[in-house]
């Protein structure tokens, strides 16, 4: 299990490629990348991520899925135990010191010195940077409060600041020079909503200046709306890696109707042979639960029995089926064709969550 | 070119805390609290006499006649305690403190570089117990001239060296005394790297010195006393004889530099090899 993995891959010029357009690498690739802890337990087993340059990559997946021990290392924090990864086209964990100054991080939350004040943190983090100018620190560091709004905070002590503050204080010190690929890992935790729009814009901002984003989130929500791509985590496997419209086509549309004899209904789906038929009220939250358990006791309550049937559409065509059911005899309150929402497809593909480690 | 700039950054850091201000402070109080209490004990002063006796307690019988000498009672009183503490907080901080905020992987993300990382938190720690330890002897050298006569100086065999000469040769103490808490430094920084809590590291290198002192005072375990790490760190009394005892000296900065060695190496192992996980 601990193959040696082939580091170093192709190598690019160190700084900002001019054209970037025609520069099509991938931004962060990985190859049957796994980390097993010494307990025994598989935390990242055999992921392949590709995520391509310039791209806005959302790695979703519940908390504990193996998402932050993934950036980890990829970041040459944590020694995978087997497998390799690369960043920027160099082979991590050996090529740390070459090619993470050009890597901006935001991981497991911020972390600071909590008696210094924001200003003289970020000047730390700087001088460490054997790369980094020290002429034009000073106004690097105000570029990068200034980015996040806390320029007018920046004399205070980071004890002081709030939740929202540290968190935008570790953007900035991703941000204290121009980054080819900014890692953040849940960038938003710990935020109000004022916050966390304030942290997509900021993404969004830094996507449009050319940079690769690759961020974390357990909640899609969060990033569907700035993603171009998606890669989705369960149990330390990637279950899914994409575009976000690859990742619609994988859900599959369903038929929906609303009648007081869903008995009925479902004979009829299945009798068009239509698969995976449920049956819920129609207030009820999806996903619905398999259809033998909330099918009414018959004859019970038929006044305001009103249900929703539903069935995988398939190819069969939906005019054909609404007139199969009222050929049938069946009282058809509503019908709809719906596709699920990527919210749906990342439940589905992460399972309900709450299995954290299993 | 960028070591400077981070050597520079992490001193002011280190340098700006005010634990290790306070520290350095206190380390500052005891010689002018030693050299007061000497002062009144011995309300006349008179010539000593040249013990030649192995211990630092000869330094007492110095210290009437020459107020240099409270700089060597000084330094020899603090080597038992202060100073490995002193030393001991820095050292068993630096990873380990790193780990605790969680600001190690950030700097690891920057990147620092493991390797160079701890050859600047090294070079950190020695430039303090440096700090440290050239305090005690400035601190002493002024409260002694203060307090006592000073002049020629005599030694330890007996024989009277001029002022200079003595001076120097307690620049060549104090910096033996600085060598021996790097080595201690190193020990520091090799615990550090082991754990992410700073008090743990700073008692368990605590521990180790004291359980050395203690060893190396129980004559049956005698044959292990050249090996222990505090086993050298009062042999600086060899500088105050003619001639000087230069194979007793050498020796001692031998263990210095095997131990420095020997936890250093440890101490890049255990760093370059380990995840971060705090």
């Amino acid at each position: 299990m601990t193959a040696a993995p082939p580091r170093h891959g192709p190598q690019r010029p160190v700084g900002r490629d001019p054209d970037r357009q025609a520069d099509r690498l991938t931004a962060i690739s990985t190859s049957g990348l796994t980390k097993r802890f010494r307990g025994g337990q598989l935390a990242v087993d055999h992921i392949d991520l590709a995520v391509p340059d310039g791209s806005v990559y959302g790695f979703l997946g519940p908390n504990g899925s193996g998402k932050t021990t993934t950036i980890r290392m990829l970041l040459g924090l944590a020694f995978p135990t087997g497998g390799s990864a690369a960043l920027l086209g160099v082979g991590m964990p050996d090529g740390a010191t070459q090619v993470l100054h050009r890597v901006g991080s935001l991981v497991e939350g911020p972390a600071f010195y909590p008696f210094l004040t924001g200003l003289d943190n970020l000047a730390r983090y700087d001088a460490v940077d054997r790369t980094a100018d020290p002429k034009t620190a000073r106004t690097r560091i105000d570029t990068a409060l200034d980015r996040v709004g806390l320029l007018s905070a920046a004399k205070k002590r980071y004890r002081h600041y709030s939740l929202g503050m540290k968190q935008r204080l570790a953007i900035a010190s991703g941000l204290l020079r121009p980054r080819d690929l900014i890692i953040l890992d849940e960038p938003t935790n710990g935020l109000d909503p004022q916050g966390t729009r304030e942290v997509r814009a900021l993404i969004r901002q830094i996507a449009a200046d050319g940079t690769t984003v690759f961020v974390s989130s357990h909640l899609l929500a969060e990033v569907e709306q700035i993603c171009t791509h998606v890669g989705v985590m369960r149990s330390g496997r990637l279950v899914f890696q994409g575009s976000l419209p690859e990742l619609r086509r994988t859900g599959a549309a369903r038929v929906t109707v609303q009648t007081a004899d869903p008995e009925a209904a479902i004979k009829v789906l299945t009798a068009l042979g239509l698969p995976d038929t449920r049956v819920s009220a129609p207030a009820d939250l999806p996903p619905a639960p398999a259809a033998a358990d909330l099918l009414p006791a018959p004859g019970s309550g038929s006044g305001q029995g009103i249900a929703e049937v539903s069935a995988v559409l398939g190819d069969a065509a939906p005019e054909r089926i609404c007139a199969e059911l009222v050929q049938a005899g069946i009282g058809v309150r509503g019908f709809a064709v719906t596709s699920p929402s990527l919210e749906d497809l990342f439940v589905g593909l992460t399972g309900e969550g709450f299995d954290v480690g299993a | 070119m960028s070591v400077p700039r981070f050597f520079a950054s992490e001193l002011r850091l280190v340098f700006g805390r005010r634990r290790n201000l306070l520290l350095l402070a206190v380390t500052a109080v005891f010689p002018l609290v030693i050299g007061i209490a000497l002062r009144l004990a011995a309300p006349h002063p008179q010539g000593g006499q040249g013990g030649g006796s192995e211990s630092g307690a000869a330094f007492f019988n110095q210290l009437a006649g020459n107020g240099v000498f409270l700089t060597f009672i000084a330094l020899s009183s603090l080597l038992i305690l202060v100073l490995p503490v002193v030393v001991a907080v820095v050292a068993g901080d630096s990873v380990a403190g790193e780990a605790g905020y969680g600001t190690l992987r950030y700097l690891l993300a920057v990147p620092a570089g493991r390797t160079r990382l701890l050859v600047v938190k090294f070079a950190v720690i020695v430039t303090f117990g440096l700090s440290a330890t050239f305090i005690v002897s400035a601190v002493a050298l002024v409260a002694g001239a203060a307090l006592f006569p000073v002049g020629p100086v005599t030694l330890l065999s007996g024989t009277t060296v001029s002022l200079p000469d003595g001076l120097l040769r307690l620049l060549f103490v104090t910096l033996y005394v600085a060598a021996a808490m790097g080595a201690l430094g190193a020990i520091g920084l090799a615990v550090s790297t082991l754990t992410e809590h700073a008090i743990g590291a700073i008692a368990t290198v605590m521990i180790l010195v004291v359980a050395s002192e203690v060893i190396d005072n129980v004559p049956q375990l005698a044959a292990a006393g050249p090996y222990l790490p505090t086993h050298w760190w009062l042999s600086f009394d060899s500088l105050l004889r003619v001639p000087v005892d230069t194979s007793t000296l050498l020796r001692g900065l031998l263990s210095f530099a095997v131990y420095t060695l020997i936890f250093g190496s440890f101490a890049w192992a255990r760093f370059t090899s380990a995840d971060v996980t705090s």
